[in-house]
């Protein structure tokens, strides 16, 4: 369908194939990976595949142009923060990467999300498989009015069909892996909106990655949670990175120094400049950049 | 405005601190307890009127009045068993109707309509609502009635007149008049105000609730189904009652159309009467100390019972499924 993501401005690698999930369109056959194994390559050539690549990406809200040109890899099973003052677009931009924004009438892209190897802004795509395979979290931890046992159970209930026992060890594996098992292994029939603040966080993520997507997108998950909360999330988006490509908006520039890999920067709509964390925080390239991450203005 | 202010501040208080002496929000503690009191006394004044008026009906009978389906002026016997099972049976089967469909309607205005659609449908629906029951019981006079007795019960008899257990159902003269027609108009009566709530109930759903569903890949029926009906449900148990609520008492539109038989059956389209539809129709015959007319009152004290134990009994549901569902 496309020769390659690679020759683009943007600094891409190939697409991943890693963990192909259920194709996006029906009867679409998924094109191979293009690319030579990472063996093959020289430590300096050597990048993370990418998971998504935003291409020349424009978004508007009705009339209102939000964002503009976007072009951004997002590399696999590695943090991509996005940082930058309120209604730069950053949140825009996570929303287009699971088509949120398709619940809204007068919200429209153009240009490319390439996601395994097709257009996701493209007609045809079955947006409830791309969401199941492009998870999101929210500003707000957003439990279900249900048990916590079937705020997990339900995700997995929508896109696959597994015995009770299995669906038991999908919910216990799910809950161990946020580091929530042991709280609430007692009570996993009682109703989720008891826990706390970040339990209900944790337990959001939990709900995410027990559907196995491949992407999850945060959306400034510790706003709402107190420091000690805040920090055991961040530690989990570390074990996570291992396994999922994580991209998360964050207002807070040490949670982006801490957790991210590369750090993309917006202001007004459009991306000033992405690098990665090190780089970003020492010698930024541009100074609209530098006078965000200190503070001088936003 | 600022600079007259400091100017007058010195002359009228001896010190900033000092409280001023304001008359107004003592007066307008005392209107806000006397309208909130006022309540209870009207409520209170209404008990007794109807308890009163209604207890020598009462003492006559004894609970034989509850059970008793006669209702003879001539003999002077008269018993609540036939129009309470109207108004029961009515609300019921106008429920039966009205839910689903306001349910579908709202369900529609909020998550699917095109934004143009959805606002002139939903002002539609309030303006529906607004509708005097005498418009409801004209139309449903001239128009439901004829359509009833011509089509609609020749058709289910022919349908179901001779399957057992359902011919009594559709037994009876095809008068047009009887539980179901009643019943219809009920329900056309009940479903704008109950759609309004529940759209109202729907639309104040939080957006990143709703969303978080979609995130997982849940379809707007699933997400309906899953997260946004558990999460209102208080509001939309609040919406029903207040549709049975207007059922039950209904008074003018039912009386166009229920055909006016005291009688319990099972035939839908049999002549009955409710509550409010007997009131409406013998308090004009009642002479001042009759025992028909402490009977009539006698009635409208039975009604007011019935819907305090609704409201009490809905209440209790859904305390019950709080504690349940979602004790936060």
């Amino acid at each position: 369908m496309n020769p390659s993501v690679q020759n683009t401005g943007v600094q891409t690698g190939p697409t991943t194939q890693a963990a192909p999930g259920p194709a996006l369109t029906e009867g679409g056959n998924r094109a191979m990976a293009s690319t030579a194994p990472d063996s093959l390559m020289t430590p300096a050539d050597r990048q993370a595949p990418t998971a998504i690549a935003v291409r020349d990406l424009n978004f508007y809200y009705g009339t209102s142009h939000a964002l503009h040109d976007i072009s951004l890899a997002f590399p696999a099973r590695s943090v991509t923060g996005m940082i930058g003052p309120s209604g730069c677009g950053k949140s825009t931009l996570l929303r287009v990467l699971n088509r949120m924004y398709d619940l809204y009438p007068g919200q429209r892209a153009t240009g490319e999300v390439i996601f395994d190897n097709q257009n996701i802004l493209a007609p045809g795509i079955d947006v409830n498989v791309l969401r199941s395979r492009v998870g999101m979290v929210f500003q707000k931890p957003t439990p279900f009015p249900m048990s916590i046992y079937d705020n997990i159970a339900f995700g997995i209930r929508l896109h696959e069909r597994v015995s009770r026992s299995e669906m038991d060890g999908r919910v216990e594996d799910a809950l161990r892996r946020v580091a929530l098992w042991a709280e609430v292994q007692d009570r996993l029939n009682s109703s989720a909106t008891a826990l706390s603040g970040g339990q209900q966080q944790r337990l959001c993520i939990a709900r995410t990655i027990a559907v196995r997507p491949e992407v999850i997108l945060l959306d400034e998950p510790t706003s709402a949670l107190d420091p000690v909360s805040t920090a055991r999330i961040e530690e989990l988006l570390d074990e996570l990175k291992t396994e999922f490509t994580i991209a998360i908006v964050t207002h807070n520039m040490q949670q982006a120094a801490r957790c991210a890999d590369q750090v993309a920067f917006f202001y007004m709509g459009r991306l000033v400049e992405v690098d990665s964390t090190p780089r970003m925080f020492t010698a930024p390239k541009e100074k609209q950049t530098q006078d965000y991450i200190t503070g001088r203005f936003g | 405005m600022d600079v007259s202010a400091r100017q007058t501040l010195p002359a009228t208080q001896e010190g900033p601190l000092v409280a001023r002496n304001r008359t107004g929000d003592p007066a307008f503690r005392i209107l806000a307890s006397a309208t909130g009191i006022g309540v209870l006394v009207i409520m209170g004044a209404i008990i007794a009127v109807m308890a009163r008026g209604g207890w020598r009906a009462f003492a006559t009978f004894g609970p034989g009045f509850l059970i008793s389906d006669v209702w003879n002026p001539v003999t002077q016997h008269f018993g609540a068993a036939a129009p309470v099972f109207g108004t029961l049976v009515s609300t019921a089967l106008a429920l039966l109707l009205a839910v689903p469909l306001a349910f579908g309607t709202a369900f529609w205005l909020t998550a699917l309509a095109p934004p143009a659609a959805a606002s002139a449908i939903g002002m539609a629906v309030q303006l529906l609502a607004a509708v005097p029951s005498i418009i409801f019981g004209m139309w449903g006079f001239f128009v439901i009635v004829p359509l009833v007795a011509h089509y609609v019960q020749p058709t289910a008899r022919h349908l179901f007149g001779h399957v057992p257990g359902l011919s009594a159902l559709v037994a009876g003269a095809p008068f047009g008049t009887g539980l179901l027609t009643a019943a219809f108009i009920l329900a056309v009566m009940i479903t704008p105000s109950i759609t309004a709530v529940m759209r109202d109930v729907f639309a104040s759903m939080p957006t990143v609730l709703r969303e978080s569903g979609f995130g997982l890949g849940a379809t707007r029926w699933e997400v309906m189904r899953n997260v946004v009906l558990p999460w209102s449900r208080q509001g939309m148990v609040g919406a029903v009652v207040l549709g049975m609520g207007r059922a039950m008492g209904e008074t003018m539109a039912v009386t166009f159309v229920i055909g006016d038989s005291n009688h319990i059956g099972w035939s839908l389209f049999a002549p009955a009467n409710t509550i409010a539809s007997l009131i409406a129709l013998e308090f004009p015959e009642s002479p001042a100390g009759s025992l028909k007319l402490a009977s009539l009152l006698a009635l409208g004290a039975i009604l007011m019972a019935i819907s305090f134990i609704t409201l009490w009994f809905s209440r209790w549901l859904l305390a019950r499924g709080d504690k349940a569902g979602r004790s936060a």
